[in-house]
């Protein structure tokens, strides 16, 4: 074997036992370098009440209202499998709105309501001008609209 | 392999690709980055911040296949003991810092608006900012021993070691969950509207070639200061 | 809350990073081979 086939061989080597090892040490990071936990994540683990967590989801169409004092908001987050109620008192991201991302730091009280004490609004993948946004929204709302097809 | 090891050659090809990737850099970075600011849409729930993006992104791609290419110029070090190698590793190195360093910044600057936080440790934010820390880390290692290759070697191995970290913010976005959206341009498509995209793509091709046009610059320099060192040497020997 | 400071910031990153970056690899370059070139000269 030459020497510069044995350098190949131990770099090659090298390599593989690095990408190895990722790939066993990525999945076990799994729950930790989770950077949120989702509502479904929350009731399949059973989160206490008053332990620090972080919670992100969608904010449930439908659901914001906002407190008398006009300071407090009240949602639901939802990962379309299971949903929870947030209140959260404090100057609201511009991105923050329903049916949108978002990710709070807080903790459940004694009646499930997950007090939030800094919230931040997540961003999706799409980019696109507000009049393509309002055609999308307009096209959804139609086929919503349409009657279901009737099942024989 | 070693036929373009010779420095005549290369600087044979280098000089007019220097001239060239600085020119058609500077021109489609201009045009791009002049369309997404003045003439691209805003976007529908970001509003003017989206601006950011035209940089933004590709610089995250940029540094990303740059520092590719850092893995690859350590390989091609340490098996082939290729000199034009160490050459592009030492050369690749600050200026791939610099593109990183310059993603992270805009990054931030684009996230207090729109999350509402400067900076958050999630997995693409994080593994983003070890990729800073790799360039710098290979720029130090190649720098830090009297004998140039002994240097480029070490940096050879941390390059090759920080490969790993390329597809964890490739799919850390995937594996975690994140503050960090998803990607917008899989292999599916774009989720990008097209009158953001060709502005985005213009400016990315540019950014690159000004990426390309700093690296041979650097190689350049580093080639004239080794042909003065040898120079200097064999002066001192005559000398004795 | 208004973009306009946070993508001037942003694009003034950009130029500083990437301009500077640039403006040190030309300088440099000129300068080694410059050198360089006055050296080959001298041992004529």
């Amino acid at each position: 074997m030459k020497p510069k086939h044995q350098r190949l061989a131990l770099a090659g080597a090298a390599v593989a036992a690095l990408g190895i090892a990722a790939a066993l040490a990525l999945p076990a990071l799994q729950d930790q370098a989770a950077y949120f936990y989702a509502p479904a994540d929350v009731v399949a683990k059973g989160v206490a009440p008053g332990q620090a967590i972080r919670l992100g989801g969608l904010v449930e169409k439908g659901s914001l209202t906002r407190s008398a004092d006009g300071l407090t908001i009240h949602f639901r987050v939802t990962d379309r499998l299971e949903s929870v109620p947030v209140d959260y008192t404090g100057i609201v991201p511009d991105l923050f709105r329903e049916g949108q991302g978002m990710i709070a730091d807080g903790r459940f009280d004694a009646d499930g309501t997950f007090k939030a004490e800094t919230l931040l609004a997540k961003h999706d993948e799409k980019y696109m001008p507000p009049e393509v946004a309002k055609a999308v929204e307009k096209a959804e709302a139609a086929a919503k609209a349409r009657p279901e097809k009737p099942t024989p | 392999m070693h036929r373009f090891a010779n420095p005549a050659r290369f600087l044979k090809i280098a000089r007019p690709l220097t001239v060239a990737a600085l020119v058609l850099g500077f021109a489609l970075t201009a045009v791009g980055l002049w369309w997404g600011v003045f003439h691209a849409p805003p976007d529908y729930l970001q509003g003017e911040s989206v601006r950011i993006m035209y940089l933004h992104v590709p610089t995250a791609w940029i540094s990303m296949g740059s520092y590719l290419g850092l893995g690859i110029a350590g390989i091609t070090i340490l098996v082939w003991k290729h000199p034009l190698a160490e050459v592009a590793l030492e050369a690749l190195a600050p200026v791939g810092a610099v593109y990183a360093g310059v993603c992270l910044l805009t990054g931030s600057i684009w996230g207090r608006p729109t999350w509402g936080t400067w900076w958050v440790w999630d997995g693409r934010l994080t593994s983003m900012l070890v990729l800073f820390f790799l360039f710098l880390g290979v720029v130090a290692l190649a720098g830090a021993f009297d004998e140039r290759s002994r240097g480029a070697r070490a940096a050879a191995v941390l390059a090759i070691v920080g490969l790993i970290n390329l597809p964890i913010i490739k799919f850390s976005v995937e594996w975690w969950n994140t503050l960090h959206q998803s990607a917008s341009i899989t292999l599916r498509g774009s989720s990008i509207h097209p009158d953001m995209l060709y502005p985005l793509l213009t400016s990315a091709v540019g950014l690159g070639l000004l990426m390309a046009s700093a690296v041979l610059m650097r190689m350049r320099a580093i080639i004239a200061e080794q042909r003065i060192a040898a120079r200097r040497a064999r002066l001192a020997g005559d000398a004795a | 809350m208004n973009a306009l400071p946070f993508v001037i910031a942003a694009y003034a990153v950009g130029a500083i990073g990437i301009g500077g970056v640039l403006v040190w690899s030309w300088v440099s370059m000129r300068r080694a081979e410059k050198a360089a070139d006055a050296l080959r000269g001298e041992r004529r």
